[in-house]
């Protein structure tokens, strides 16, 4: 029989009424299901371990409450479990939330799930580390660790669902694990059944950013027409027992799925299509093709799977100093020449009142910003309107706040000693994170599952 | 705008890639990803003829990307590119506004590209 797997956020920050179509659907429909929220992006668990050291109450997705409260009770009503990388830092103060509103929902018995094992920054140093292939840098051991996390494959959500777990609480897993791990435990497939598990891992990659399949992230007007942007409906993706999978979305939403949007979301973040890589299985995307069967579904076939690797891979951050920006904006007759004096200027007070060792940017947005490089070759090289609506911004990296703050009020100072007409300044600053990626041994890897407020800690292999 | 220029005989015309393709950004680290694809089947091979490991390193030059991997898919009618140390740092490390190089999918739709003169579906 069919199962369905419903996306309610692809990252943190999503919006959280999206949920609500894709779950009113997945009842109408009335078939197996479970539903996932993916919220934990590569520093967002950084940000979140950071947070937990001031309050260690804190450290899960900070817009847990809301993304669940208006999904939860239908869900535990109609037997969807929720799976969700939402307990970031602190899998276990999500849990609590979780059966908070469970409770207010009207289930104070319900059975909410944790993963446990990803985090291994106590046991960093004793670990047979490798570097993953794109990493250059050497474990920087002279800043201070923040997090060390394993993307942990299927196997604890589904021993969490085998617990009977209606909530999966998890912190760092594979995105696409999320939805595997359901479709394992509904469909029983063996953990060798390659072309399986490497069908249930697109599943999952297709719905891990949500709208990015149903037409989000794809509209350009006048070239690819997406209608509804306000309404994206999120995705439902439909998975039988033999690996064959169709993208669609909840009736009544605004969105649309095409080949088009499904073929961008298929190699996402994928780098060798045909050695994709994730904790359960190595999917081989070469013989893939996408078929549209009709209005808002796609058939994906062709998907096939080689055996996991033997290591995992793990992000470590670490702190990185600090990062400042500040913009002064230009605009009107000759604001082109104004911005780039003010550009001038900035580089000169640099120069005597900043270390050297401070890192600088500085951009004009609306001539070049993003797609330049640091030294601002594209800026030079370009031509542009003299006059119009320019903005200066100013990034500057240093391990000392007091070294960016200064930095950033140099520019500040160009209201009153700057070229004629300079407004809208606005300065921000953020700690930065440090991320390295490394890899471990999966056998040294111990991932389980607990049900709240039970103590069932068998370790599974990984 | 700031493409390398190709050479292309009379009877085409130079377009951006704009015109007959669509693409996506994803960024892991300091490598970035760019999914390319035609919207008619008949401009894969125009893809595969033009947009070529080489032109897409000197698109990107000015970054520092240092590598770039091209992988055909026939059966989607595009292509994965794979552009190495192009992120300034990536994400957690980059100056620019845009640290994922989310916005340089269209970095890469600006690269002009020749087609027939009588392709009328270059849109």
């Amino acid at each position: 029989m069919t199962f369905l797997i419903g996306s309610g956020a692809g990252f943190s920050g999503d919006r959280t009424d999206a949920a609500i179509p894709v779950v009113a659907e997945l009842i109408r429909r009335g078939q197996p299901s479970a539903l996932v929220f993916e919220t934990l992006g590569e520093r967002t668990l950084a940000a979140a371990h950071r947070v937990m050291r001031d309050d260690p109450d804190a450290g899960y997705e900070p817009l847990l409450g809301e993304l669940l409260s208006p999904v939860l009770r239908d869900c535990l009503d109609h037997g969807i479990a929720i799976l969700g990388n939402f307990g970031a830092a602190n899998p276990a103060g999500a849990c609590d939330v979780v059966a908070r509103l469970a409770e207010q929902a009207g289930y104070p018995a319900a059975r909410v799930g944790r993963v446990h094992g990803d985090d291994i920054r106590a046991r960093l140093d004793g670990l047979d580390l490798s570097p993953w292939e794109a990493e250059t840098r050497a474990l920087p051991r002279d800043q201070a660790l923040i997090s060390a996390n394993v993307y942990l494959g299927a196997s604890p959500m589904v021993q969490a669902l085998e617990l009977g777990a209606e909530v999966v609480v998890t912190g760092r897993v594979a995105d696409p694990a999320l939805f595997l791990a359901p479709l394992m435990h509904h469909f029983g497939w063996a953990w060798n059944d390659w072309d399986r598990l490497a069908a249930g891992m697109m599943a999952g990659h297709l719905g891990e950013c949500g709208a990015q399949v149903c037409g989000g992230y794809f509209a350009d007007p006048g070239v690819k027409a997406v209608p509804g942007l306000a309404t994206l409906g999120y995705p439902i993706i439909e998975v039988e027992a033999d690996g064959r999978l169709v993208v669609t979305k909840p009736p009544g939403t605004g969105g649309c799925v095409t080949e088009q949007t499904v073929k961008e979301q298929l190699l996402y973040e994928v780098h060798d299509p045909a050695n994709y890589l994730t904790p359960d299985v190595v999917v081989d995307l070469s013989h893939v093709s996408v078929r549209l069967l009709g209005t808002d579904r796609v058939e994906i076939s062709g998907i096939r799977g080689k055996p996991a690797p033997e290591r995992l891979k793990t992000t470590v951050c670490y702190e990185g100093g600090w990062q400042g920006e500040a913009e002064i904006s230009y605009a009107g007759p000759n604001a082109l020449a104004r911005a780039h004096l003010a550009a001038d200027v900035l580089r000169e007070r640099l120069a005597f009142r900043a270390p050297p060792e401070l890192r600088k940017r500085l951009d004009i947005v609306g001539h070049a910003s993003v797609f330049d490089d640091d030294d601002g070759e594209m800026q030079r090289r370009l031509p542009a309107a003299a006059d119009g609506d320019y903005r200066l911004r100013l990034a500057v990296e240093h391990a000392e706040r007091a070294w960016v703050e200064r930095a950033a009020q140099e520019l500040l100072a160009l209201y009153c000693a700057g070229p004629a007409g300079g407004g809208g300044v606005r300065r921000q600053f953020q700690r930065r994170v440090c991320t390295a990626s490394y890899l471990v041994k999966r056998t040294d890897v111990e991932a389980f599952a607990t049900l709240l407020e039970e103590s069932h800690h068998a370790p599974l292999a990984s | 705008m700031h493409h390398s220029p190709v050479d292309h005989p009379v009877d085409s015309q130079v377009v951006p890639l704009h015109r007959l393709a669509h693409a996506r950004a994803g960024d892991k680290g300091d490598r970035l990803n760019l999914a390319l694809f035609a919207y008619e089947p008949h401009h894969y091979e125009t893809l595969l003829a033009q947009v070529t490991e080489e032109r897409v390193l000197a698109l990107f030059a000015h970054r520092g990307a240092s590598r770039v991997r091209r992988y055909p898919m026939p059966r989607l009618g595009g292509m994965n590119l794979v552009i190495d140390d192009v992120l300034q740092g990536g994400v957690n490390g980059a100056l620019n506004l845009d640290g994922h190089g989310k916005t340089l999918s269209f970095l890469l739709l600006g690269m002009e590209v020749a087609v027939g003169i009588n392709d009328s579906e270059v849109s």
